[in-house]
């Protein structure tokens, strides 16, 4: 019963890091960048859901959707702002600019919000599910973030498989040039995806304070190194493998804090994601690249 | 196949990015070469209004970054105290000029060379551990009277054994507190616990990536062996993984602990009592002077933080006409912008209101050396006959020994109905 | 005139050295003149440990083209290891600094690069961003392992464990590493003299690897690394040994930078750290030492230019980072350079250089 409990808490952790894997793929998948300020945009979702909610005194679904809104439109910005100018850069200089924004956002909201931390009331207020005579706890918040992020993983999937948009997007992925010849429009389509992996973030950042609600400028840089490893471990690019990667993350860091050491629980989550990468060097299900001559 | 390792091909020659950056540092170089005097003054100091000879006090703390919100307490707490005494206008004029550190040793002690260029002649500093440890290495070879509000570390004043003997610093002479050290704390909580009979079965839930909190820690252990007080639970998690607290709450929920004692700062407690509450576990819990400032977290849901115990320096809800004053100061728009003081921001007043005493003790004035006033405060410090009175003292009247080390009690504190009340009462 | 009849590569090596030392001669007169600021005085060891960091991660991210994010935990086993050899030596009554300073500096570079060898054997066989995470998780895991690491020394010897201080089971004797609190009570005994010299080394140790036989391989592999294995060059030989020597001067770097501090804990070098030194490779060009040192000297230097405008100034920091990678990428930046360019073809090549990156401080 206890490592069922602890498996439900890893997957509710994990699903926190899916769904920012999610945005992580996406951006990447499509505009081939590691775009670090991701953690970060989850940050700002994060604070406008809690300032909507506090001090505007909005209904909480009105406080998701305003947070999702303005991380839209920052992602859009920020993409025209600092990385369109950079299409043609090394992509080193794209890597070294997020970090940039990454700086801007944590010390804008610095200035913002102030330096003290900020309990974020959950927005989900449902009682928590008793299982097996009340030996098994699930709290709500647990449930629906795992929800959540099966949901965006299937509608994500769908959206790249099936719509106009979403082929144009792959397109993109697979090759930009001959996308671009074939009447695409680059710059919308990766605008597009800065939007979406931007309003993702702002759901991510909601539902990660509302299962460990404190929020501090800095409270998206760890959750954001997390997603990165998970997106890599499900195999960068790969939707499903970013909320695999995410899920088995959080899983991971449980049952090691758990079962292992709590000292060196760090240590041994990113132990197992060098021996998993050291397998299958493409991540779970990343497509290992055959090199032409 | 990847896009971050294949061909590098700027479209700018290097040499030019090269030529601009030697530019730019060169600049820097003149700049930073000679904004010794004019550039610090305008930070956040202010200038003593009545005379034109003010001591000047430097400040380092983190007010960016992770740990900015005690920084920025300390830098308001200070910053009251230096504009309440000028505002006096004795004899004694201060200005104060606070620097950021980032909770970082190495801008820490950027921060402090650049506070000497400024002409500080005395350091109100640093407010956290690891920085304070390098930054009074340096004054003890400059000789700059230091006081640090928070660094609570024994490393920071040196010359402290630990339990088994073994000294990793010297004593730096020039160096005092106006915290509690963290071993103190650590045996004055199970002192406490086993004093009160509050536990069977204690668990431990601690930051072991953080000085702090693994210093009390230690302290803590040693000393519930002594008093045999059952541990049976010790859990840790670091700066990098405060979220989920659900195993360490299970471990502890398990052990059949029936106290918890979290010598952590309240950010991640706020995050463990809602955690706890959540999975229905409701043992008590006993913190440290880090604990305070769990009530004042914006949003956080008081009614869980319900019977908390915590021993601390300082409670703003304090009834005694001082701390309502300082409250009430700190909380207008110039200072805190409504947040509550914590312990920080009040040890750091009472900081420069000690130095203040002091100075007039020893007759000090402006136009001396910063080598020549840390003898003279170093000299009433530690004399028998040198006591101070304030926010943070309980009441009563604190002194200074030679090793640096503050005489003060905590008081016990619960919290009840969401107010601080005494445990004792 | 005389230095255009050099080859190119002689050249830029001849530049490379003239600048450390013209800043160092530079430095050294101003400060005999007094003109050096604390602020200033105080970073010159910082700086050149950041420069030693810069020009070695170059090694692995420009000339070998792997993308590392987990330098500073190279950093960290040589300055920890460095520590730790220094408590010992000192124990052993060796009072001379400069011993004391090249003792752990060699045995700390030894320990970097052995540990450098071991992540990279595995992690050799991937590439790309694959490559890029594991450095990340390796810096990860050797924070995580330093977190608990307890050394201390006394008249029996050095001890170790991994609970805590009381286990060590000493008997008045000194920690040298605490946990994390890492160590205390470090004596200061790095100098801007053995920072330049440390520098010094770490850019002959780099540039006569890239300019020897082993750096064309390993150059031929970042290129082509399929054409590379054709003619017969072994890879994974050549990323492992740029692999490897970029972490033993990471850690000697490391020494340099603890041994200017009292106290260093595990924590300080995390990712932030490893991705700080990043930004100075990326900064000052790939491949290009000159370029890294130029760079990690100013960007080190800028925090603390900008303290006067206080809280701003780490928001003005992000910034300038985001200015100086996007603006030489814009169109007006690169037709006002056109421009000058094309007026100023009649004049000495070098000042052409000189004008257009004086546009890189718009």
């Amino acid at each position: 019963m206890e490592i069922l409990a602890n498996i439900i808490n890893g997957a509710s952790l994990g699903s926190v890091y899916a769904i920012i894997a999610l945005g992580y793929t996406m951006v990447y998948g499509i505009a081939k960048m590691l775009n670090f300020a991701h953690g970060d945009v989850i940050m700002v979702g994060a604070y406008v859901c809690f300032c909507a909610v506090s001090y505007l005194g909005l209904p909480a679904l009105a406080g998701v959707l305003l947070s999702v809104v303005a991380c839209t439109v920052l992602g859009i910005v920020v993409e025209r702002l600092a990385y369109k100018p950079l299409r043609n850069a090394p992509s080193l200089n794209v890597l070294i600019t997020a970090i940039g924004v990454s700086y801007f956002l944590q010390n804008a909201a610095l200035l913002i919000m102030g330096s003290d931390p900020k309990s974020f009331s959950s927005i989900i207020s449902l009682p928590a599910l008793q299982l097996f005579d009340g030996k098994l706890t699930i709290s709500a918040t647990a449930v629906i973030t795992i929800l959540a992020c099966v949901v965006i993983m299937v509608a994500l999937t769908m959206f790249t498989g099936k719509t106009k948009m979403g082929k144009a997007m792959r397109a993109c992925s697979e090759d930009r040039d001959a996308a671009q010849l074939m009447g695409i429009n680059v710059n919308s389509t990766i605008s597009m995806v800065f939007a979406i992996g931007s309003g993702l973030a702002a759901i991510a950042g909601v539902l990660m304070c509302s299962a460990y609600p404190t929020l501090m400028p800095t409270t998206g840089s760890m959750p954001g190194i997390k997603a990165f490893t998970a997106a890599v471990l499900g195999g960068i690019g790969s939707i499903p493998g970013a909320a695999l990667g995410g899920i088995l993350l959080g899983i991971i860091e449980i049952l090691a804090r758990a079962y292992i050491s709590t000292q060196l629980a760090d240590a041994v989550v990113f132990a197992v994601l060098i021996v998993m990468l050291l397998i299958r060097p493409a991540g779970l299900l990343g497509k290992p690249v055959n090199e032409k001559v | 196949m990847s896009s971050l390792t294949g061909k590098f091909n700027p479209v700018v020659s290097r040499r030019s990015v090269v030529a601009g950056l030697a530019g730019l540092g060169a600049a820097g170089i003149i700049a930073g070469c000679s904004n010794g005097d004019d550039a610090a003054s305008e930070g956040s100091s202010s200038a003593g209004s009545a005379s034109g000879a003010t001591i000047k006090i430097g400040g380092i703390g983190p007010t960016t970054g992770a740990a900015a919100i005690y920084g920025n307490a300390v830098m308001n707490g200070a910053q009251i105290a230096v504009d309440e005494i000028n505002a006096e206008g004795g004899d004694i004029q201060f200005e104060l000029n606070f620097q950021d550190d980032e909770n970082d040793a190495e801008k820490s002690v950027n921060a402090y060379n650049n506070l000497k260029d400024w002409g500080m002649q005395i350091l109100v500093g640093t407010v956290t551990t690891t920085p304070c440890v390098a930054v009074s290495a340096e004054t003890n070879a400059d000789n700059m009277f230091q006081i640090t509000p928070s660094g609570s570390s024994t490393d920071v004043i040196g010359g402290q054994p630990d339990a088994e003997g073994n000294i990793s610093t010297p004593r730096k002479e020039n160096v005092f507190q106006m915290c509690f050290t963290d071993p103190n704390q650590g045996a004055a909580s199970a002192q406490y616990i086993s004093e009160q009979g509050l536990a069977t079965k204690i668990a431990v839930i601690y930051n072991n990536a953080d000085t702090y909190s693994t210093g009390i820690y230690q302290s803590f252990m040693s000393e519930a062996n002594t008093l045999g007080l059952e541990v049976v639970s010790e859990t840790t998690f670091t700066d990098d993984s405060a979220t989920d607290f659900s195993v360490q709450l299970n471990d502890a929920k398990n052990a059949g602990a029936d106290l918890v004692f979290l010598p952590i700062y309240y950010t991640p407690i706020s995050l463990i009592l809602t955690q706890a509450d959540q999975m229905g576990y409701a043992p008590k819990w006993f913190g440290v002077d880090g604990m305070d400032g769990l009530l004042t977290v914006e949003g956080f849901d008081t009614s869980l933080a319900e019977g908390c115990m915590l021993l601390t320096p300082f409670v703003a809800t304090a009834e005694d006409e001082a701390t309502q004053a300082f409250v009430e100061t700190y909380k207008s728009d110039e200072y805190g912008k409504g947040e509550t003081p914590n312990q920080f921001a009040a040890d750091a007043y009472d900081c420069v209101y000690a130095l203040r005493q002091a100075i007039e003790t020893a007759g000090i004035t402006a136009d001396m050396d910063a080598s020549s006033i840390c003898d003279a405060l170093v000299e009433t410090f530690t004399s028998a006959d040198f006591s101070f009175t304030g926010l943070t003292t309980a009441g009563e009247a604190a002194t200074w020994s030679d090793t640096g080390e503050i005489s003060k009690q905590p008081m016990g504190m619960v919290i009840q109905d969401g107010v601080y009340m005494p445990l004792d009462a | 005139m005389g230095i255009k009849v050099l080859s190119p590569q002689t050249r830029s090596t001849i530049i490379t050295y003239a600048i450390v030392i013209v800043a160092f001669v530079a430095v050294t007169l101003l400060d005999g003149m007094g003109l050096i600021s604390n602020s200033l005085s105080g970073q010159l060891v910082p700086i050149c440990a950041y420069v030693s960091l810069a020009v070695s991660l170059n090694l692995v991210v420009g000339v070998s083209g792997e993308l590392s994010l987990g330098h500073a935990g190279f950093m960290s086993v040589g300055a920890f290891t460095g520590v730790v050899v220094a408590g010992c030596l000192a124990r052993m009554g060796i009072e001379s600094e400069l011993v004391l300073f090249v003792g752990a500096a060699v045995v700390g570079a030894i320990a970097a690069g052995i540990i450098g060898f071991l992540v990279g054997i595995p992690v050799m066989r991937l590439r790309g961003d694959y490559l890029a995470i594991v450095t990340l998780a390796f810096g990860e895991i050797i924070k995580n392992l330093l977190n608990n690491f307890y050394i201390g020394i006394d008249d029996a010897g050095l001890h170790f464990s991994m609970k805590d201080t009381a286990s060590l089971g000493m008997n008045q004797g000194t920690i040298l590493i605490n946990g994390p609190k890492g160590a205390v009570g470090i004596d200061k005994i790095s100098t801007f003299v053995l920072g330049i010299v440390l520098v010094l080394i770490t850019v002959a140790v780099v540039l006569n690897l890239m300019h020897s036989r082993d750096g064309r391989a390993i150059m031929a592999v970042r290129d082509n690394r399929i054409a590379a294995e054709s003619v017969g060059i072994n890879v994974t030989k050549y990323r492992l040994m740029a692999f490897t020597v970029a972490s033993a001067l990471a850690g000697a770097a490391g020494v340099l930078y603890a041994m200017n501090y009292s106290t260093i804990t595990p924590s300080q070098f995390d990712f932030n750290q490893s991705i700080l030194i990043l930004v100075y490779v990326v900064l000052g060009g790939m491949g290009n030492i000159s370029g890294s040192i130029v760079s990690a000297a100013f960007l080190t230097v800028l925090p603390e230019i900008l303290r006067p405008i206080n809280q701003y100034r780490m928001l003005l920091y992000a910034i300038v980072l985001i200015l100086v990678m996007v603006v030489p990428h814009t169109r007006i930046y690169q037709r006002v350079a056109e421009t000058l360019r094309g007026r100023l073809r009649k004049a000495p090549a070098d000042a052409a250089v000189a004008a257009e990156g004086g546009e890189g401080d718009e």
